[in-house]
């Protein structure tokens, strides 16, 4: 059994899930290969602990991104039993195309994996659990924040490629740049607002308490529809992004059932809504029956406070 | 020259989930519709017809339901229908081999399709078609327009939005678009009633029958949440707080 880890960055640093897909490659046992794009963060993923060897391919396709180019840059790189990479958008896109240039099959936004590759995922915006058998040679993307991360302290060896590969895709202008705020897609915690919210200027609430927690700030497709402001890739839902964080905070969101879709297997939900009957409390393990308005400051005061001891 | 749109079907988004026998049981499933996603390329697709670029080619690779969401395409406006008749579930090589042999057939070298199909999730199928064909890729897109030889996209791209171009062949996928979505009138239905469905099966397009290399071995509902606790009024805040701490463990 040996495996190769397509690393994750995210602004020219290495993204932590790539300890997880490590994580998860060591409890199948075998030599482990990470194999970086463009070189970024290299170093950082020697030090994972379980890594054998660090591939670092470097070369100018990879200063923007042409997910073809990437790909021809390094499939021929990649070798044995199972490629892993994460299941963000760029994750998806790249082991997708790595794996129709070898001809194995990929399987996505896997949540466990147990060895002779049987892997469990979620389906139908999660109102099903699938599980598959998958023979290999093949391509997995994990879902974050599904697998215990590999501990640091190790010292793989790095050995550096220079590739050189067409790019057919040019980057002409920006028009917006990336949200500093962290993507629901990777947080731990992330709290959402819905058109209860009022207007868009209230979610300023939302991201003072996002900042006390560390976390990513979410929208139900009511509120990303109706407001300018809130962008499509803070949609939470069966049309937005599947989320599976340790916290979900809903306020001022129903709960409609494609709304649920995308958040549901959160593993802890707390809801604030004014209406007692809102579905929302169906599916939440705390549910505070409240204004946003009343209850937001004096959520954020007590979070403050809790966590500056 | 014209544009292949590859519509997949998948339960209404509203449709409730049921598992018999640890299958997913797709009688019981009362509403199908065209996947969210591939409607905003399928709008896309019919827009740079209107500009004046080729025909619009609707390909539905699925059993024999699938046919419908062909002509929905067709009452909108797709000139060409063609359904890849399968039964069976197939992996992402086998949908691959069929979808490429078929845009090969229509002779496109335009191919738009979702970014995710809304019953697997899985976004496999737009990068991994581009490798077969050998055409470049764009992915998560929300507009795509084209002016000589060259198509210009906004996508989402890891430093944020940005405007792209590219030559040659190439497929697009389409998270959601910029434009609404428009709505099939009377005649458009009609019209679509009458317009025939190429019908293949594998064979008919070259591909020979290989088994999948994916099995599903179960299906299972999401475990049945506990009813929670409820709390009134903004003065249980310091209460639930602590218990998010100690109780749930999460902060
Ligand atoms: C094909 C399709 C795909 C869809 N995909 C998605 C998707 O990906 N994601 C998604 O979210 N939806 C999706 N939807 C839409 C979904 O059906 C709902 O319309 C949407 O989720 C409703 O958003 P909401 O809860 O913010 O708004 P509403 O349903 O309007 O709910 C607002 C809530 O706020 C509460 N409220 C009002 N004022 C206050 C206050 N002051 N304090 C506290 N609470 C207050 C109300 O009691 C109410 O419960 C989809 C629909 C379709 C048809």
């Amino acid at each position: 059994m040996s495996t190769t880890v397509i690393s994750e960055s995210n602004n020219g640093i290495l993204h932590p899930v790539t300890a997880q897909l490590v994580g998860a490659a060591s409890s199948l046992g075998g030599p482990i290969t990470v194999i970086c794009p463009g070189g970024v963060g290299s170093s950082d993923a020697a030090k994972i602990s379980g890594v054998t060897k660090v591939i670092s391919v470097e070369g100018e396709c990879f200063e923007t991104y042409d997910c073809s180019a990437w790909s021809k840059s390094l499939s021929p790189l990649i070798e044995g039993d199972l490629i892993l990479s994460s299941s963000s958008a760029i994750g998806r896109e790249l082991i997708s195309s790595i794996s129709a240039t070898k001809g194995i099959p990929v399987v996505q936004d896997v949540t466990s994996l147990k060895d002779g590759f049987s892997a469990t995922r979620t389906i139908y915006s999660g109102k099903a659990i699938e599980e598959v058998s998958i023979s290999s040679p093949c391509a997995i993307s994990l879902r974050p924040n599904s697998f215990e991360s590999a501990e640091g302290g190790g010292s793989a060896e790095i050995s550096t490629v220079n590739v050189s590969q067409e790019v057919a895709v040019a980057v002409k202008r920006a028009l917006a740049k990336a949200s500093e705020r962290l993507d629901v897609s990777e947080a731990e915690i992330i709290i959402s607002g819905g058109r209860g919210m009022g207007e868009p200027a209230n979610f300023s609430h939302l991201n003072e308490i996002a900042d006390v927690l560390g976390a990513a700030v979410g929208a139900s497709r009511a509120a990303v529809d109706t407001w300018e402001e809130i962008p499509h890739s803070m949609q939470v839902g069966q049309t937005g992004k599947t989320v599976t964080p340790n916290l979900y905070i809903a306020v001022g969101i129903s709960g409609a059932i494609q709304h649920l879709a995308g958040m549901r297997s959160s593993k802890f939900i707390l809801a604030i809504n004014k209406d007692p009957e809102a579905p929302i409390f169906g599916v939440a393990d705390y549910g505070i029956v409240s204004t946003w308005e009343d209850a937001l400051p004096a959520l954020k005061d007590q979070l403050a406070e809790l966590l500056s001891n | 020259m014209g544009v292949a749109v590859l519509l997949k079907q998948v339960p209404d988004t509203t449709a409730k989930i049921s598992i018999s026998g640890g299958k997913v049981d797709e009688s019981s499933i009362a509403k199908w519709a065209i996947s969210p996603y591939d409607e905003y390329a399928l709008e896309s697709a019919i827009q740079l017809k209107e500009s004046g670029f080729g025909d619009v080619v609707a390909i539905t690779c699925g059993p024999s339901r699938a046919a419908k969401c062909l002509t929905e395409a067709a009452a909108v406006g797709a000139d060409r229908l063609i359904h890849i008749l399968t039964e069976s579930t197939l992996d992402s090589i086998q949908v691959q081999s069929l979808l490429s042999a078929s845009v090969k057939e229509t002779g496109c070298d335009l191919v738009m399709c979702g970014k995710q199909a809304a019953d697997t999730n899985s976004g496999s199928t737009g990068p991994g078609l581009a490798s077969t064909l050998g055409f470049s890729f764009v992915g998560g897109v929300t507009r795509v327009s084209v002016n000589g030889g060259l198509a210009s996209a906004t996508r989402l791209g890891p430093s944020g939005l940005e405007e792209v171009e590219v030559g040659g062949p190439c497929v697009f996928t389409f998270d959601k678009g910029e434009s609404e979505l428009r709505r099939p009138n009377v005649r458009g239905i009609m019209m679509a009633k009458k317009k025939p469905i190429d019908s293949l099966s594998p064979e008919d397009l070259g591909v020979n029958g290989t088994n999948s290399l994916v099995i599903i071995k179960d299906h299972s509902s999401p475990p049945e949440k506990q009813p929670g606790q409820k709390f009134i009024g903004s003065e249980s805040i310091p209460e639930v707080v602590e218990k998010l701490r100690e109780e749930a463990n999460v902060i």
